[in-house]
């Protein structure tokens, strides 16, 4: 077994991967398990003992229809996966890479992402992270990535969990946008049991008319505990930026918000807001005015706010 | 007796009597309309016979179905088969209609959805898809939210001034909502302090500070609207026709 059905079917990637034209590489832990590269995509991966290398290169002036599926599996119960990539879209390139990380059955799972990630002039990156947990909150995640944003370029990444437990998850990103480059950069996490979310996210908007968003939606119930660090720091004319956090606590889990936004050229703008609190009122009495219940109407509410 | 009935209900806030020995009685399948001045515990007293957090601390007793009801969670009364629509609905973020609409419905198929929006007055092709937020005006999350009692069939709904927030155009399709609320059976409140609300109603009470001070068939009451009197001890004489 090498663990390869079971991503498959997790990620629902079969249908997807049906198709000649779309690109993808699938992991489990340390070992390739498949990849097909189309016009333009290259994935140069290597195993090492305990994890990948790889060098993912979307040539030149080449738009991807399709998104290219990275799956980054744990099968294994214990196990550490190493992820080094680095990734380079060239200018005028396009592509969205849809990452799943599955992690189904880990009860002691560690799981480091080390990026580097330069998109070139006029290019546009789409970096969709999707994680599957499994219900042990074994799992302990690491993504890290600094990003460099060329000329006129667009980054937007989003990291969401669809499902399981948490575990431990400390996101770090770090963005530096050139002139008239566009970062969207977005965390969506939800927490149980003990599980500890912590994120950092940072964009330095450097050249003239950078423009950034970063957004943070998290819940935290029972015991969990949330950290969000967002920084904006614009030092170019015209850049523009906001900060946007909202978490969610109930029972006695606890979030902290701290959003740094810092401006040091007098035509640069950046706002911020930051709520946290337990679920509204009147949002959850409408639902229960219908008939759910108090757990169901906040895992409603959650929902949407995550979705 | 009727659907629902109120025995010597009274609540306090700060020391005041906010509902003060308030009797009423519902006839099932009838729509009933509550009038009365700002401040005179309309909303108040919905929100009461629902049981919603803090308004839970009351004297007297709530029937619904011939069972006392006041030791019973929101949901618990909810799943009885009464449900409110608020004045001021809420805003979510993220929730869509859809899921919002058919949250605590069984049949959750489109053909559903699309057909309670559109006896709602929306389009249900414009707002499917949308999320019940701040994007949404008040008169759209209104219908939003009658849409989704429409979809739950209760026995009995109290809707806190379903006109506000209402352009003249879409007035209709909330009356014409109400009368198929009363045809699929359900028992109708309406609370209100609007003329043309009150002659959708068969029975009202009128309120003012905190009493139920006259009731019965919407002539009689019609008539403190057109010389904007009120038979009690109100110094203050209200404006049934104005205000907020
Ligand atoms: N939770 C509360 N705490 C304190 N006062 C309240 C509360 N709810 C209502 N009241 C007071 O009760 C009175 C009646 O309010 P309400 O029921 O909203 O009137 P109506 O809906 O008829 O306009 C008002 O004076 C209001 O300020
Ligand atoms: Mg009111």
């Amino acid at each position: 077994m090498d663990g390869v059905e079971e991503l498959y079917r997790l990620s629902k990637l079969d249908k997807a991967l049906e198709d000649p034209n779309v690109g993808h590489i699938v992991i489990n832990l340390n070992k390739i398990l498949d990849k097909r590269l189309i016009p333009g995509l290259e994935i140069d991966a290597r195993e090492l003992e305990d994890g990948i290398d790889a060098r993912i290169t979307v040539r030149e002036g080449t738009v991807i229809e399709k998104p290219v599926h990275l799956c980054f599996g744990v099968t294994h119960e214990k196990a550490v996966q190493r992820i080094k990539t680095e990734v380079e879209i060239q200018e005028n390139a396009e592509v969205l890479f849809l990452a799943h990380c599955i992690f189904p059955n880990a009860v002691d799972v560690t799981h480091i992402m080390d990026a580097r990630i330069t998109v070139g002039e006029n290019a546009k990156y789409t970096y969709l992270e999707k994680h599957i947990h499994g219900e042990y909150g074994g799992t302990k995640v690491y993504p890290k990535a600094r990003v460099e944003l060329g000329k006129n370029s667009r980054f937007k990444t989003e990291f969401e969990l669809l499902s399981g437990r948490v575990g431990l998850i400390e996101i770090d990103y770090e963005t530096v946008c050139r002139e008239e480059s566009v970062m969207e950069m977005t965390s969506k996490v939800s927490g149980r049991g003990n599980d500890i979310i912590r994120i950092s996210e940072v964009g330095h908007l450097v050249g003239e008319h950078a423009r950034g968003v970063l957004t943070s939606r998290v819940a935290v119930r029972e015991n969990a505990k949330a950290e969000v660090h967002n920084k904006l720091n614009a030092t170019a004319a015209y850049a523009r930026g906001h900060v946007d956090c909202k978490e969610i606590i109930q029972d006695n889990g606890i979030a902290t918000a701290i959003p740094i936004v810092q401006v040091s050229h007098p035509k640069a703008h950046i706002t911020h807001e930051a709520s946290i609190g337990s679920v509204d009122t009147k949002q959850l009495e409408t639902l229960m005015a219908r008939g759910l219940t108090e757990d169901e109407a906040v895992e409603l509410i959650i929902e949407g706010l995550l979705s | 007796m009727g659907i629902l009935e109120t025995r010597n209900l009274g609540i306090e806030f700060n020391g005041k009597k906010i509902l003060d020995d308030v009797n009423i009685d519902l006839w099932e399948g009838h729509v009933h309309a509550i009038v009365g001045p700002n401040g005179a515990g309309k909303s108040t007293l919905a929100y009461t016979i629902m049981g919603l957090g803090g308004y839970r601390n009351i004297s007297g007793d709530i029937l619904f179905q011939g069972e006392s009801i006041k030791d019973l969670r929101i949901d618990e009364r909810a799943r009885r088969g009464m449900t409110l629509g608020w004045q001021e609905p809420a805003r979510y973020e993220g929730l869509s209609i859809e899921k919002f609409v058919t949250a605590a419905v069984e049949d959750k198929s489109h053909k559903k959805i699309r057909e309670v929006l559109g006896k709602a007055g929306l389009n249900p092709n414009l707002y499917l898809k949308r999320a019940v937020d701040r994007t949404l005006s008040g008169g759209e999350r209104k219908k939003i939210e009658l849409a989704s009692i429409l979809a739950l069939k209760p026995k009995l709904v109290m809707l806190d001034e379903p006109d506000s927030g209402i352009d003249v155009a879409s007035l209709r399709n909330i009356f014409d909502a109400i009368k198929l609320l009363k045809e699929n059976g359900s028992t109708v409140v309406l609370i209100t302090h609007s003329l043309e609300v009150l002659n959708q109603a068969e029975h009202a009470f009128l309120m003012c500070c905190g009493k139920i001070v006259e009731q019965g068939k919407i002539e009689k009451i019609r008539k403190y609207f057109e010389k904007k009197c009120i038979p009690c001890t109100h110094e203050n004489i209200p404006d049934l026709n104005g205000g907020a």
